[in-house]
């Protein structure tokens, strides 16, 4: 009933679907840029003129142009809802982005990192005046230490990546502390590595010697051996792996690596799949990165920022980068300068992401030592949920052992289908689901990677194993169209990368005026 | 556990459904030795209310730069926000999304980067920007990397104004990636010949403006001597509001614009998550690292934004990437966003100006009670002279309410600069706070 006491009936609609004055579709409302609908000369903050002064720029005033539209408050709501409403998030439905680990934020740590004592204090105060945010900063340290039994840790590296730089840049420091720079100058990594392992090695001067996985996808003690030798500085190496499993051998690996005098990186990645389950540390572990926006639930924010904290062995520990925390009896303080101590240099200004420190404590916190390890159980439990849930129909790769957190699939299902996994994928988005993670790892054709977390009620699984396998049904059965012209219902058509990237268009510039 | 919906029973019946009797069935492949069977001996889950209070006593040991007077700065300036923006960033939308992979549902994301690059482009003075960076630090680490592959010369050298976090951080990823930098001695007051210093085997100048120690450095004749040796300019901007009162970089002749973009937008949050920004010209944008979004059309030819150049980037190009980067500081670029969306050219400007006549109004309250600043030139931030050792100054002072700034001796404790302090004003200051500042300065600073 509404409430002009009308009852509305269902009606029958066999008409094809008009086009709108505007282009919109009721909610879906398409958004300018700022630039378009922006004033230069008009602003959105009031602010008083200061009273005259006599400025000290040293002639250096601005003469160019800048360009910068300005927005009231409503027009600026309004232009960041609705551009919001364009985005898939991990609160609208599972993101089962295999390897990226979207798993729910809790915004208990939202309200935590935005308590004025963390969010409102400079990081070059007076130590005496932010005890409180060492003593977080500490505290999360020894949990991260705890949860991976290694030695030290550097909290300073601003993402995953980054914590590989400061992981590899120890080691080179251990390396050359034993007079050993100018000999070991490869690092082992597999083939299955994300592509930031060998970025990362060859930037910091290392060749790359690629290890072949074995047909059961994972990495063979006798192809490191094959592989080490007096010239191997490190391996690198993920665990669980990019294929979703668990390195079998990586004791004997470890072993192995340490013998050849190399170390061992771990890519931790994936580590939130075995928290509280197994200790790196207890692995031979000499180096790993934990992505505190993965494991421990900051946000992904579209892209960053991350949080990429390195734990160190025994071995590595003195050569952590400044800044590091050093406490005294009561007394907790901040080593900043490298000078006089083995610390191989500094990664960043200041002293690393704090307000992800914050929230990756509140995380750890909710969950204490129980609820870490049944995060980790659950969310291998449901990875395996989905895998069994599939692997009838589409392939595995590796046939039907268990996986850890993410199960992974290939194409040679789609084989006859004429279809491509680019196409499932599509297709996916128009169910609601955003899709798995595609082409990834490379070492399987037309990967498809699903992640789900611990985050996915049974219902929401159910719910999402039912709309894949009837698209695998609808593929299998040769409706083609549903696959290769989707999304039909996104926000936007399947989008030209190509030309985006022939001639590409960075930044939007103002339309020439039309002369008459 | 409130974030684990799976119940017990849901538990049983999955792993029924899985054919496997216990959870441990499926970590058969970890050591037998090494898988835990029972939780870790650490602190059992707490509810909400318990980790508020743990939290909140924490923050609660920490001053607050709200608190009363605050004049710290360094390359991290705490300004006013306005309240739409940390409620637009929290939208679930945003907050929650990943990185715009699949570009049909990412259009929000995607075209707050456009914004976010063209907002930066045109604020430095710059052709092309990318999508964001860690922050000033790493941006500026990055640039010089960027510098050795475009020269092809592998040798860096960096101005004695360069913050020294910055220089740090340049040192430490140059050197590891076996590159030579050249740092000069601190210059406190601006006074380095850097024409005089450079030549043909260098790949890259590194200049901040304004620099460290608050100076304004012109950069024409900088770049005029570097174009014709060919070196690159990389300009380093540690206080993005400076540009609106400050001839921007490029207009002065730089080759690589980076910067720390954390005053748009985002708190000081004791040192991170910041945002980097990092702007070039046209011909050297497959040399840039980081993510680059770009615009394109859909099937229907509809405009949209896409992840584009990504053949730089490691998950393609893995050991041949520019970069190893595989994230920016997203959430945090569209904070900077929406605040200079907000103010626009005219609101940057009066607020830069507002900033410029604080940090007068401040360095004249000093001198007339004849202290010595340094700079001949400043925009938000100087140098100033005290009498005593600027660090146990700060301490005093903090100890009279007042957060007085930064002593030069906490970056660079070996270079004999004991006395210098380094005082930020922003809009955020007021007469009060100023006469506070003047009045602890003077009743602390006793030799």
């Amino acid at each position: 009933m509404n409430q002009q006491g009308r009852p509305t009936r269902g009606q029958t609609v066999t008409q094809e679907v008009p086009r709108t004055f505007t282009g919109n579709r009721a909610l879906e409302i398409g958004e300018a840029l700022i630039f378009e609908t922006g004033r230069d000369d008009f602003t959105g903050v009031d602010i008083d003129p200061p009273s005259p002064f006599t400025p000290r720029l040293g002639g250096l005033e601005r003469q160019s142009a800048i360009d910068l539209p300005g927005l009231s408050e409503p027009e600026t709501m309004r232009h960041y809802v609705r551009l919001s409403q364009k985005n898939y998030a991990i609160d609208t439905g599972i993101y089962p982005l295999g390897s990226c680990t979207m798993k729910h934020n809790p915004r208990l740590n939202e309200k935590m990192a935005r308590l004025p004592g963390f969010n409102d204090i400079h990081p070059l105060q007076p130590l005496s005046t932010v005890e409180g945010a060492l003593e977080l900063m500490e505290e999360l340290a020894d949990w991260l230490l705890k949860l991976t039994n290694m030695s030290a840790v550097a909290l300073s590296p601003k993402a995953g990546a980054h914590g590989e730089m400061c992981g590899i840049m120890a080691i080179k420091a251990a390396i050359a502390a034993k007079g050993e720079a100018e000999t070991r100058k490869v690092v082992l990594a597999p083939e299955s590595a994300h592509g930031t392992n060998p970025a990362t090695a060859a930037a910091l001067g290392f060749s790359v010697r690629t290890l072949p996985a074995g047909p059961d996808g994972l990495v063979h003690p006798d192809a490191v051996k094959a592989a080490l030798g007096p010239d191997v500085a490190a391996i690198m190496l993920t665990n669980p792996n990019t294929c979703g499993l668990f390195e079998r051998d990586i004791v004997e690996i470890a072993r192995l690596v340490h013998e050849a005098g190399a170390y061992f990186y771990c890519d931790g990645a994936n580590f939130n799949a075995i928290v509280g389950k197994v200790r790196p540390g207890d692995l031979g572990v000499d180096a790993m990165h934990i992505n505190l926006h993965k494991t421990f639930s900051t946000p992904h924010g579209g892209g960053g920022p991350g949080a990429g904290p390195v734990v160190l062995s025994e071995r590595l520990a003195a050569f952590a980068p400044v800044p590091f925390l050093k406490r005294d009896g009561d007394k907790l303080t901040l080593v900043e300068e490298a000078e006089g101590t083995q610390a191989f240099g500094r990664m960043t200004a200041f002293h690393g992401q704090m307000g992800m420190f914050v929230r990756s404590l509140a995380y750890i916190l909710s969950h204490g030592a129980d609820g870490l390890m049944k995060a980790s159980e659950d969310a291998v439990l449901s990875a395996n949920y989905v895998r069994v849930g599939l692997s009838d129909i589409m392939s595995a790769p590796f046939g039907d052992k268990p996986c850890m957190h993410e199960a992974l699939f290939d194409d040679s299902w789609l084989k006859d289908t004429g279809l491509t996994t680019l196409d499932f994928a599509k297709a996916m988005i128009d169910e609601g689901f955003h899709p798995m993670t595609i082409y990834f790892p490379l070492v399987v054709h037309g990967a498809m990677l699903i992640e789900p977390t611990e985050s996915e009620s049974l219902v929401s699984l159910t719910q999402f194993l039912a709309t894949l396998r009837d698209l695998c049904f609808r593929a299998l059965r040769g409706e083609t169209e549903r696959f290769t012209g989707a999304p039909y219902f996104a926000p936007r058509r399947r989008l030209d990368e190509t030309s985006a990237a022939r001639k590409p268009v960075l930044k939007w510039t103002r339309p020439e005026p039309v002369v008459e | 556990m409130r974030y684990l919906p799976l119940s017990s029973d849901d538990r049983f019946d999955m792993l029924a459904r899985i054919g496997v009797a216990t959870i441990d069935d499926l970590f058969a492949d970890a050591p037998a030795g090494a898988l835990l069977k029972a939780p870790l001996d650490l602190p059992l889950r707490k509810s909400e209310l318990e980790v508020e209070r743990r939290l909140g006593r924490l923050a609660a040991k920490n001053r607050t730069a709200s608190e009363g007077p605050f004049f710290v700065g360094a390359g991290a300036y705490k300004h006013h926000v306005p309240a739409s923006v940390d409620h637009l960033i929290q939208r679930s939308e945003f907050l929650t999304s990943y990185t715009p992979y699949q570009p049909e549902i990412s259009q929000g994301t995607l075209q707050v980067l456009f914004e976010f690059q063209t907002q930066v482009a045109n604020l430095t003075g710059m052709d092309v920007a990318n999508a964001s960076m860690y922050d000033g630090s790493t941006a500026t680490a990055e640039a010089i990397l960027m510098a050795y592959r475009v020269t092809r010369r592998r040798k860096a050298l960096v101005s004695g104004g360069l913050h020294p976090h910055y220089a740090a951080t340049s040192r430490t990823l140059s050197e590891m990636a076996g590159d030579e930098i050249t740092i000069l001695p601190p210059d406190p007051k601006a006074e380095e010949d850097l024409i005089a210093a450079l030549d043909d085997s260098f790949s890259c100048l590194v200049v901040q403006n304004p620099d460290f120690f608050g100076n304004l450095r012109d950069l024409r004749p900088l770049a005029e001597a570097c174009r014709a040796k060919g070196v690159l300019l990389i300009a380093v901007v540690t206080e993005i509001f400076s540009l609106g009162l400050v001839e921007s970089p490029g207009a002065m002749g730089a080759d690589i614009v980076v910067g720390e973009g954390q005053s748009l937008g985002n708190g000081l949050n004791f040192g991170g998550p910041y945002v980097g920004v990092f702007a070039t010209r046209e011909k050297y944008v497959r040399q840039m690292p980081g993510r680059l979004c770009g615009q394109t059309r859909d099937s229907e030819g509809r405009r949209g934004f896409v992840l584009t150049l990504s053949t730089r980037e490691q998950h393609i190009r893995r050991e041949k990437a520019t970069s190893n980067i595989c994230t920016n500081a997203g959430l945090c670029a569209l904070a900077f966003s929406i605040h200079l969306s907000l103010l626009g050219e005219t609101g940057l400007k009066q607020l830069a100006l507002v900033n410029h006549a604080n940090a007068v109004a401040l360095a004249e309250a000093l001198e007339a009670q004849g202290f010595e600043i340094l700079n001949r030139s400043f925009f938000n931030e100087f140098t100033l002279r005290v009498k005593t050792s600027a660090a146990a100054l700060v301490e005093d002072m903090a100890a009279q309410g007042v957060l007085a700034g930064v002593p030069v001796s906490r970056l660079l404790p070996h270079d004999g600069l004991d006395d210098l302090l380094l005082v930020a004003s922003t809009e955020i200051n007021t007469p009060e706070d100023r006469a506070a500042f003047v009045a602890a300065l003077v009743k602390g600073d006793r030799p």
